[in-house]
């Protein structure tokens, strides 16, 4: 028996779940850029009127960093733990590779990742700052996010069809960790005994390492690179791992 | 060759008292062993190349519990179930259907679940689209067809799987009379090139033309297994003097 190519069946997983999100709106992809633009507004407008903030420079760029890279991990990650409960018809009716569907899930929202990328990438041109060579840095500090929160869709969903409660777990922990990121502050004004802490957050440590190639024009520090690559993949490994254990009684848990 | 073997086969499904972490963890090791519910219990059999398997009996016999292992949707408690080629199971038809989405597209992403590559779904879909009789809509929202125009499209990509074995749950209740008669010369066309069908179908008719054997399951065991000619008019008059003594 020939080994089919699940490439075509990942590929069109991700598309139905894009097209599925935008079918019947006017607005279309334009949410996907309204979204955090409208939040990067009220937070500039918070943090520089109300919370004045003079530490920051720029700091609606530094604030889209943030939010950029946090909206797909949340997004992504909260939509992706419901993916096996979502198509239980799949999963009882289809003998396909389980892992597809958080991951195609994943994927389908790292499709907006990349809108809201361009606009970060836009804006921060149009505030003056230059390309640079350390830009090539972006595609794998994005890239090992996509991972890290593969690996987290992939604990998550296998776990939540067999207690409910772990979509509430990660709606929660979504809200905490919203506070926990740099996303209004930046990582100087962390005291520094919690700074190591903070770098093993991979979701920290990639908006740390984007501004600091966007807006410092310099490369991450290596330690930072090598932590964030290390989280992600035993957070994608072990995810693996115990999805495989867990999937075979999926049909009779849905 | 044996293109299906189940040696010992035995399906148990736990009841599901888990909704609450806490409850699991106190009763993880006192009950649950004795609320399981048998499903199957040790079914040996086996469908060699070429032939085809009715499965009979009545409702919680273990008749789709039996396909579903076949598929390899679920896994048994003991035993062992050998499956060798690919296998298209029509089940519940149209899994995966989204109502959003046109036909076409939904048409596209089914093909990727059953197995298709994407060479094999473009070289297919004037095909399929042809044997559903519905060219006219394929542009249309799902939502905006009938329940039977829907199972039409799920049918006609469905038999355009190229698999060995195929699984029957009664898919042959599709559509219109004239329809429908479609889709049963699809199955012996199926049939009379080498397919492996597997069957559960309350109509005997079909039974006695399509399966040389018969599978007949009461309560999860196995009561009879042999020639449909043999097998399928024990079971039949089994179900009648059940329905008389009811009465």
């Amino acid at each position: 028996m020939s080994q089919p190519n699940y490439g075509f069946l990942l590929a069109s997983l991700v598309l139905r779940d894009f097209k599925i999100r935008y079918r019947n709106m006017t607005l279309g992809v334009f949410w996907s850029l309204l979204n955090p633009l409208v939040l990067m507004l009220v937070l500039t407008f918070v943090f520089t009127r109300i919370f004045p903030n003079p530490g920051t420079p720029h700091f609606h760029l530094s604030a889209l960093c943030g939010l950029v890279v946090f909206s797909f991990f949340s997004l992504g990650w909260s939509s992706a733990t419901l993916s096996i409960y979502n198509n239980a018809a799949l999963i009882k009716r289809v003998p396909m590779p389980r892992e597809l569907l958080p991951i195609a899930t994943v994927l389908a929202n790292g499709i907006h990742f990349l809108i809201q990328i361009g606009l970060l990438i836009g804006l921060t041109l149009v505030s003056g700052y230059r390309i640079h060579i350390y830009w090539l840095w972006l595609p794998v500090i994005f890239l090992l996010e996509v991972i890290f929160v593969c690996g987290l869709a992939l604990l998550t969903s296998a776990l939540d069809v067999y207690f409910r409660d772990v979509r509430y777990v990660v709606e929660s922990s979504v809200t905490v960790l919203f506070w926990l990121v740099p996303i209004f502050y930046s990582f100087s004004m962390i005291p520094a005994q919690y700074q190591s802490v903070y770098q093993f957050n991979p979701i920290a440590a990639v908006v740390l390492a984007c501004r600091t190639i966007l807006m410092e024009a310099s490369m991450p520090a290596s330690s930072l690179l090598i932590k964030l690559t290390l989280v992600s993949f035993v957070f994608l490994t072990a995810g693996l791992l115990l999805f495989r254990r867990l999937k075979p009684r999926f049909s009779d848990f849905l | 060759m044996k293109v299906i073997e189940f040696e010992g086969v035995s399906k148990i499904y736990g009841r599901q008292s888990r909704q609450f972490f806490l409850r699991y963890l106190t009763q993880a090791w006192k009950k649950r062993r004795n609320e399981a519910i048998r499903a199957l219990s040790d079914i040996s059999f086996h469908v060699l190349d070429g032939e085809s398997l009715a499965v009979v009996g009545n409702n919680g016999a273990g008749k789709s519990t039996l396909l579903n292992l076949v598929a390899g949707l679920t896994q048994p408690e003991s035993g062992q179930v050998t499956v060798r080629g690919r296998v298209a199971a029509l089940l519940e038809l149209g899994s995966g259907f989204h109502g959003d989405l046109t036909a076409a597209e939904n048409l596209r992403v089914n093909a990727a679940l059953l197995g298709l590559t994407r060479q094999q779904t473009e070289e297919s879909y004037a095909s399929i689209v042809e044997f559903s009789e519905l060219g006219a809509f394929m542009g249309e929202p799902l939502r905006t067809f009938s329940a039977g125009m829907t199972l039409r499209l799920a049918f006609s990509i469905a038999v355009h799987v190229e698999a060995r074995i195929l699984l029957l749950d009664e898919v042959l209740a599709v559509g219109d009379q004239e329809f429908r008669q479609k889709c049963v010369d699809k199955i012996f066309a199926l049939k009379r090139s080498g397919k492996v069908l597997l069957c559960v179908s309350h109509v005997p008719e079909l039974l006695t033309e399509l399966c040389e054997h018969t599978l007949w399951l009461d309560s999860g065991r196995m009561v009879r297994h042999g020639p449909t000619a043999e097998v399928l008019p024990a079971y039949l008059e089994q179900a009648a003097t059940q329905r008389f003594n009811r009465k």
